[in-house]
């Protein structure tokens, strides 16, 4: 297990097996929220950048306390600033531009940014938003930030050679990113790499990345990897060799099918499992859940164990987002229970641990 | 060697239709085309397409596509609108991060028109129209058949399909068979000689030029030798992507009387200028022997041009444009 995990459990947790509960980060915004960012759009209308700080604290507070209510071990507050996951950080990295919103599928668009010189760090990106979360909660804050792959390969690239040399590069300010998130008193980083499953060949460039984001960051900030929808087999094992200490994989929406590819070889770093699933709005109900995370044992011990929600859970609606959290604590808190009483056989863990 | 400016087509939408649209329309799967739309999306659809159109001819192209404003699907579009097609899930189009339903064929695909009645509006607005479809051999990998039985008949009932939309065109200049499927999932041993057939099977439906265009990389080389059988009047070639191994094929191999040269990127925002685009034609014909000549030259985007923002997508439609318009003057 990553000796970094058990600065998570809470004080006076109730079993001995700790299973760490935690999500993804997006969460559905209240409609007052979407309403509040239209009325900032509107020039029409008389509200301006305080309005909009109030707005966004008001739902951060919100989403970060109905996380906590859910029951879950670390929070984050649902991403309530953030309209993008590339956006919200080519918005705030000097060398991109937005030129308008171009196709995803249908009728669903995104403004996709251009990098149009070298990229450079330029106002911090998540130190405020993290600051007000752990202001707010009384859990531990997780900060999920999008991956240097992801910038890269969802931007246009039109001033490096290579997408590869400009991932680098934005590995680079990530890395900067989480130092002064470190020093803000951050502990658990989530890297989002989506982009990945499109491209699993070039694993080896996200191994890269992860080396500079790595970088001097302290071994007691857990840094985790989000990886989504794509074929593992084709990036597994060649993943265990990046310098993070855990992987948060989505895997319930497949049904579990892939699971066999972590086993061979031993999965050796820490498993953030999805337990629920993301995209279909039906709340799996507590036995179902602990059946999944069941599954999880299959691949590590309980110590090593996380479970959260396949993906960011925003396009849900909000109360099945809720009740999805607060069922799969549930259910995490049985499974311990179940553990503790030695009703479920857990394969020894392998002698190196 | 005659220089004509033109593009793949698969346009964006223009910004005030992407919203109109995706409100009278909504968002979500089973709100996308299904060929059967009333007065009001129509009557949107048919707004895009002039101010498409508008565009091309302001600029100065020497082709001018309808625009496939109304193919949410991209490449499958012609299909996920047919009476015995269902759409399946959001599946990913290509190597790409855009999405497209799943055309689940199950039953015969029978003459459909969707395609003609566009170019039929399109006809009202231009003289010099260039019709744009999908290759059968891509439309069939991108689609799911559960009525066919195997690939082979699939591949050619998909061609005859095909073959019956491009007869019911009307009076045309050019056919741009779009043809990615060839290079990023080569066919196998065998199916390259049919893919080349179902190519000509559509090809000698159309009463025009027809453009047998490639992207995303190069050809293998037997799969480019096969495509030479085919009878069409052009290949086209992304030197985009790969320049040196579609410069090879041509090279070594020779190819149509007339070509293709996919020169300006349709999936990056940077705007190629004219003399850019000059600068890559050239060098295809000075790279080529002079023993092969040739007639016709399309100067084109190497992919549809839907990838990117209006303002850019704007832009390189013009650069096209003044790319070959001075060398004629």
């Amino acid at each position: 297990m990553s000796s970094n995990r058990e600065q998570f459990r809470p004080d006076g947790h109730d079993n001995d097996h700790f299973l760490l509960t935690t999500v993804v980060g997006s969460y559905p915004k209240p409609k007052w929220l979407d309403r509040a960012n239209d009325l900032y759009e509107d020039p029409e209308a008389d509200f301006g950048d305080e309005e909009l700080d109030e707005a966004e604290d008001d739902a951060a507070r919100l989403i970060t306390e109905e996380h906590e209510r859910a029951g879950l071990d670390v929070v984050v507050d649902g991403e309530m600033r953030r309209n993008e996951m590339v956006e919200f950080f080519a918005d705030r990295i000097e060398g991109y531009e937005f030129n308008g919103p171009v196709k995803v599928w249908g009728h669903n668009y995104f403004d996709k940014p251009s990098v149009v010189s070298d990229v450079a760090y330029d106002e911090s990106w998540l130190v405020d938003e993290y600051e007000f979360t752990a202001s707010v909660a009384d859990s531990p804050v997780k900060v999920p930030i999008t991956g240097p792959y992801t910038l890269a390969s969802w931007s246009f690239n039109e001033a490096y050679d290579g997408d590869d040399e400009l991932a680098y590069d934005l590995a680079d300010l990530v890395n900067e990113e989480i130092e002064k998130l470190v020093d803000a008193g951050a502990r658990y980083i989530q890297i989002d790499e989506p982009a990945l499953a499109t491209t699993p060949d070039d694993h080896a460039i996200v191994g890269e990345c992860l080396e500079r984001i790595a970088a001097g960051i302290p071994d007691d900030v857990r840094i985790g990897l989000h990886v989504c929808y794509g074929d593992y087999s084709r990036i597994y094992p060649e993943i265990l060799e990046f310098p993070v200490d855990e992987f948060d994989l989505e895997l319930a929406n497949g049904d579990y099918e892939q699971l066999d590819v972590f086993t061979d070889p031993d999965f050796s770093k820490d498993l953030a499992l999805g337990v629920v699933d993301a995209h279909v709005a039906e709340v799996e109900s507590v036995e179902e859940i602990e059946a999944n995370i069941r599954k999880g044992l299959e691949v590590v011990p309980p110590e090593r164990l996380t479970v959260s929600p396949d993906c960011g859970v925003k396009l849900l609606p909000r109360e099945v987002a809720y009740e999805k959290m607060a069922n799969l604590v549930e259910a995490a808190r049985n499974v311990e229970a179940d553990l503790d009483d030695g009703a479920i056989d857990v394969p020894a863990a392998p002698a190196d641990d | 060697m005659n220089r004509i400016a033109t593009t793949p087509g698969l346009f964006p939408l223009p910004d005030d239709a992407k919203e109109t649209l995706s409100d009278l329309k909504g968002h979500q799967k089973h709100d996308l085309v299904s060929g059967d739309e009333g007065p009001e999306i129509e009557a949107a659809y048919d707004e895009v397409r002039e101010e498409l159109v508008g565009l091309q001819r302001d600029a100065g192209l020497d082709r001018v596509v309808e625009g496939q404003g109304r193919w949410d699907d991209m490449l499958a579009h012609p299909l996920t609108v047919h009476e015995n097609v269902e759409t399946g899930g959001i599946v990913r189009y290509y190597d790409n991060n855009n999405f497209y339903r799943d055309p689940i064929v199950e039953g015969e695909l029978t003459f459909s028109g969707d395609l003609a009645a566009d170019l039929e509006a399109a006809s009202e607005l231009t003289g010099d129209l260039q019709a744009v479809v999908p290759g059968p051999y891509s439309l069939s990998e991108l689609a799911t058949d559960e009525y066919y039985g195997d690939d082979e008949q699939f591949l050619a009932a998909v061609a005859d399909f095909l073959a019956g939309e491009v007869e019911a065109f009307p009076d045309i200049e050019t056919v741009f068979v779009l043809e990615p499927s060839l290079v990023t999932n080569p066919p196998e041993e065998g199916e390259d000689e049919r893919a080349s057939g179902a190519i000509g099977t559509v090809a000698d439906a159309a009463d025009a030029d027809v453009v047998a265009h490639t992207y995303w990389g190069a050809l293998e080389e037997k799969v480019h030798a096969h495509l030479l059988d085919a009878d069409v009047d052009a290949i086209g070639y992304d030197f985009v992507t790969n320049h040196e191994d579609n410069l090879y094929n041509v090279t070594e191999y020779g190819t149509k009387d007339s070509v293709a040269l996919g020169v300006v990127d349709g999936q990056n925002t940077l705007v190629e200028s004219p003399e850019t685009i000059r600068d890559r034609v050239d060098w295809f014909r000075d790279s080529v022997p002079d023993a092969i000549e040739f007639d016709d030259a399309y100067v084109t985007a190497n992919t549809g041009l839907f990838y990117l923002p209006v303002n850019r997508f704007e832009q390189k439609l013009q650069a096209l444009a003044d790319a070959t318009r001075e060398v004629k003057a």
